[in-house]
């Protein structure tokens, strides 16, 4: 369960985050829509510690995430617990892709030998649809969706109990998009994770979402069920969902 | 007025100590994070090669042609009061003290501080560097430790190379132009020089090295977003290695050579 109770965080004037509360349960898919520039990275990289929220809490099975002074290897086994797509793919380029996927599997303290590293990243390499020759190619050989699909790859690489997806469609063509949805939906089920999700791609949060949060002015908008969003009034998500240039959501920002 | 015009002196006199803190900052984790597991060995073995071995030839050449340069003005300028002999001794002394650590560091920061810069610079502005954290890696120990401690080590490799190369320079020139015999050459070279001229050029050649990593890798862990953000990187690495560089030869000289 993860947990955040009027997170804050401003960058000089810009007030991005102005009391973000959202609750995500264990084992759920929660799917965070929000404009451009509303802050929706922020958000997810405040959970992971990437950025320290001025104020608020965020919890994960009850603990602070945000607490100071955190030594190095709590942060790494709490770091552990958790995977990330990136927006770009974020490879390695002097790394080939199978050293990027096996990256945390050949370090730290239950680092494994580097056959059966490799043999694994194989293997998650295979489960995300791309052949064991790309193995051994650099991450700038590669397409943008093999490079993303690279980057899930090495996102579940070592068995996450926590996803998150930084916009897993953006860049990619229609069916590419459609491909990787459907492969993030089969993956957060099969492993059981929780997965949280940011996007403003409205196909995704219909293929990924157990649960929809629309962040808009630094706050939750709304957040309820995905077979609810179509039906909820709020005009804020009618506009989004829909796409139209009119509504309450100014469209020059 | 007054306001503005004191304020017009202040902002960029705070900013500056602003910049000297963080740097400081740096440099003191960096320097905490050296001594402490994980090492990346291959990370500091592939640095090592290219901050060390691939300077080898553009030192080489600056060497030698500094080398050169340097007994041909000797040469001219001793003639003025009958001490053309000199030269050997002159030019294996300026290089050991000065010119093989300033000009070998100088160039070693135009080559390495600019493409440690934009290498970090790239990776923080295509979020590898928070792909790291998220994958349980310190970036600073992942890329910046190996940088810095094989630049500081291999320096002084590279300006005793330097140091040698650029005598060589200077009796190839004091044989073929300017009448020298060899022999003697060789022997006022040896002679004359003292083991603290080398010594303190290799110290000198490691802080510099140290300098120059330690720019590229600042600068680059700090880039601003896009393509812009990394040449600016860039460009804030070199000027500011360059400058410390100077200014630490200084420092250095005025410790190890008055008494």
């Amino acid at each position: 369960m993860i947990t955040l109770a009027d997170v804050h965080k401003a960058f000089g004037a810009n007030r991005v985050l102005q009391g973000v509360n959202l609750n995500i349960a264990s084992g759920t898919s929660m799917v965070i829509i929000g404009g451009s520039g509303t802050g929706k990275s922020v958000l997810l990289k405040s959970v992971l510690g990437l950025v320290r929220p001025d104020s608020g809490m965020i919890t994960l099975d009850g603990q602070d995430v945000t607490a100071k002074g955190k030594s190095g290897a709590d942060r790494d086994a709490f770091l552990a617990r958790f995977g990330m797509l990136f927006q770009g793919g974020a490879l390695f380029d002097s790394l080939r892709v199978w050293e990027n996927v096996a990256f945390r599997l050949v370090r730290g303290a239950k680092a494994m030998p580097k056959p059966q590293a490799r043999d694994l990243a194989i293997e998650k390499l295979r489960r995300v649809g791309l052949k064991p020759e790309t193995a051994d190619l650099y991450p700038a050989e590669l397409s943008g969706g093999m490079q993303k699909r690279v980057g899930l790859a090495r996102a579940i690489a070592a068995e996450p109990e926590i996803i998150f997806f930084d916009e897993p469609t953006t860049g990619l063509d229609p069916i590419m998009a459609g491909v990787i949805n459907d492969l993030i939906r089969e993956i957060v089920v099969e492993m059981g994770a929780t997965a949280m999700t940011i996007t403003h791609d409205m196909s995704s949060v219909r293929a990924i979402a157990d649960n929809v949060a629309m962040l808009h002015g630094g706050v939750i908008r709304w957040t309820g069920p995905v077979g609810e969003m179509d039906a909820t009034p709020d005009p804020y998500v009618q506009q989004f969902i829909h796409g139209r240039a009119d509504g309450p959501i100014e469209s020059v920002r | 007025m007054i306001a503005g015009t004191l304020g017009a002196i202040g902002r960029p006199a705070l900013q500056a100590l602003a910049a000297i803190g963080r740097l400081g900052l740096f440099a003191g984790t960096v320097i905490g994070h050296i001594l402490r597991p994980p090492f990346y060995l291959r990370e500091f073995g592939v640095a090592l090669l290219q901050i060390g071995w691939f300077s080898l030839p553009v030192v080489g050449l600056t060497a030698i042609f500094t080398g050169g340069a340097l007994a041909l003005q000797i040469y001219a300028g001793g003639a003025r009061f009958n001490a053309e002999a000199v030269v050997p001794s002159i030019v294996a002394i300026g290089m050991a003290r000065e010119l093989g650590p300033v000009l070998g560091g100088l160039m070693v920061a135009a080559r390495v501080a600019s493409s440690i810069a934009a290498e970090i610079g790239t990776m923080k502005v295509t979020e590898q560097i928070d792909a790291l954290v998220t994958l349980s890696t310190n970036p600073l120990k992942y890329l910046v430790v190996p940088r810095v401690v094989a630049a500081t080590l291999s320096m002084p490799v590279l300006v005793a190379t330097g140091d040698a190369i650029g005598i060589m320079g200077g009796w190839l020139v004091g044989i073929t132009r300017l009448d020298f015999n060899s022999a003697t050459y060789l022997k006022n070279t040896v002679d004359f020089l003292e083991a603290w001229d080398v010594g303190s050029g290799l110290f000198k050649g490691a802080a510099f090295g140290f300098i120059v990593a330690l720019m590229g890798c600042y600068h680059g862990m700090n880039s601003a977003r896009g393509a812009q953000g990394v040449g600016a990187a860039t460009k804030s690495a070199v000027v500011s290695a360059s400058v410390l560089i100077l200014a630490a030869n200084y420092l250095l000289t005025e410790l190890f050579f008055t008494s």
